[in-house]
């Protein structure tokens, strides 16, 4: 008996063979790695000790979650991929790897991400990794993300878990910090991601997938910047009042607030001619300004942690 | 009879296969270093301990070993 009908059942078009690095793009590498960074972060400021190897495996855990995740993305959204050209490349629309594979995989490393988690940490940790799968595979991409412009507000928060996980697999635990954590990254999403769809010309509507700039338009998109970016600058500032703030991360979050709010209201003052003018000048910036921002926050909290360490307190 | 690839399969899945062999390897290190560190964190392994159908004067508490 030969395999080879078995190779034809799963890839019927051209036999392509997928390989191991086929099967990472399908887990979304680049999310996965923000996923990593503000998830060890959300770990190593936490109060509680943990040991180094039960905090590489929970981090893993976390990664391979969000891995997990967006395999069933790409599982649920090939049609919409093949569609836009940004995604048109993705293993699933062109023809590198099978959509079934995909949602094997997606659910494999899901129950198992899940499960390892529990097994070395904790079951709340464990739960709100699952909860993060979920929310993202089945609130967000099946049943939100076609059906309203605010999808990019409730896809942020399953980007906004990691750093809570990362807490909950030291303390067992959901604190203010680790709230106030997850707030910072989900108020910080819309407006980085309105200052891109601001300047990028996306073809979201092609695919029928309701975008803010089209479905109200680019000066309602202006406005939900400057709102979003005013909510956002007491979660980052308070952040600084918690055990895991200071003075570093308070000057961090002041400087980094003026400096991307005077973005927004920069944003949300003009209108597309004078963005036509100077080729998006302004909204190319805050869009940079608003990685640099994400990054700092984070960054100044380990500084924190760091500094607490030396000092033996907490 | 000498064993031989019979296949191009296993020459074109070389790489996936030594992946997918590479991946489970390192869960079985994963599982074990757990394993080693779950235990060694209990720091009295007697806690550890159960009875095995076998009598163990070590793990039978104080007062009733007396």
């Amino acid at each position: 008996m030969s395999d080879m009908s078995l190779n034809e059942t799963i890839h019927p078009k051209d036999g392509h063979e997928p390989s191991m690095g086929d099967y990472y793009a399908l887990m979304k590498p680049r999310v996965m790695s923000l996923v990593v960074f503000t998830a060890l972060v959300g770990l190593l400021v936490s109060p509680v000790p943990v040991h180094p190897f039960i905090g590489f495996v929970g981090i893993l855990c976390i990664a391979v979650g969000a891995g997990a995740s967006g395999a069933l993305n790409m599982w649920w959204d090939a049609d919409i991929d093949a569609i836009m050209k940004r995604t048109a490349k993705r293993p699933i629309p062109s023809g590198k790897v099978a959509p079934g594979e995909a949602l094997g995989i997606g659910v494999a490393l899901s129950f198992f991400s899940v499960v390892l988690l529990w097994l070395a940490t904790n079951a709340l940790a464990a739960g709100l990794l699952a909860f993060t799968i979920f929310f993202y595979a089945v609130v967000y991409s099946m049943w939100l993300k076609r059906l309203t412009p605010q999808n990019i507000v409730i896809g942020g928060a399953a980007g906004a878990f990691p750093p809570m996980i990362g807490w909950a697999v030291a303390t067992g635990s959901v604190t203010i910090e680790s709230v106030l954590m997850f707030m910072l990254i989900f108020m910080w999403t819309p407006p980085h991601f309105w200052a891109l769809a601001l300047f990028v010309k996306t073809d979201y509507g092609d695919a029928g997938v309701p975008m803010l700039t089209e479905t109200h338009g680019r000066d309602s998109t202006r406005k939900h910047v400057i709102v979003y970016t005013a909510l956002l600058v007491p979660v980052a500032i308070g952040l600084g009042f918690t055990s895991i703030g200071g003075p570093v991360y308070l000057t961090v979050a002041v400087l980094m607030n003026a400096w991307f709010f005077k973005g927004a209201y920069d944003i949300w003052k003009r209108d597309d001619a004078a963005a036509d003018a100077d080729n998006y000048a302004v909204e190319k910036s805050v869009f940079k300004v608003s990685l640099y921002y994400l990054f700092a926050h984070f960054v100044a909290l380990l500084i924190e942690a760091a500094l607490r360490l030396n000092t033996g307190t907490f | 009879m000498a064993i031989k690839v019979e296949h191009e399969i296993h020459q074109r899945r070389k790489g996936r296969n030594m992946g997918v062999g590479l991946l489970l390897a390192g869960m079985i290190a994963i599982v074990f270093g757990l394993t080693v560190v779950k235990v060694l964190q209990l720091g009295d392994v007697t806690k550890f301990e159960k009875f095995d159908h076998v009598a163990r004067p070590q793990i039978i508490p104080e007062e009733e070993s007396n």
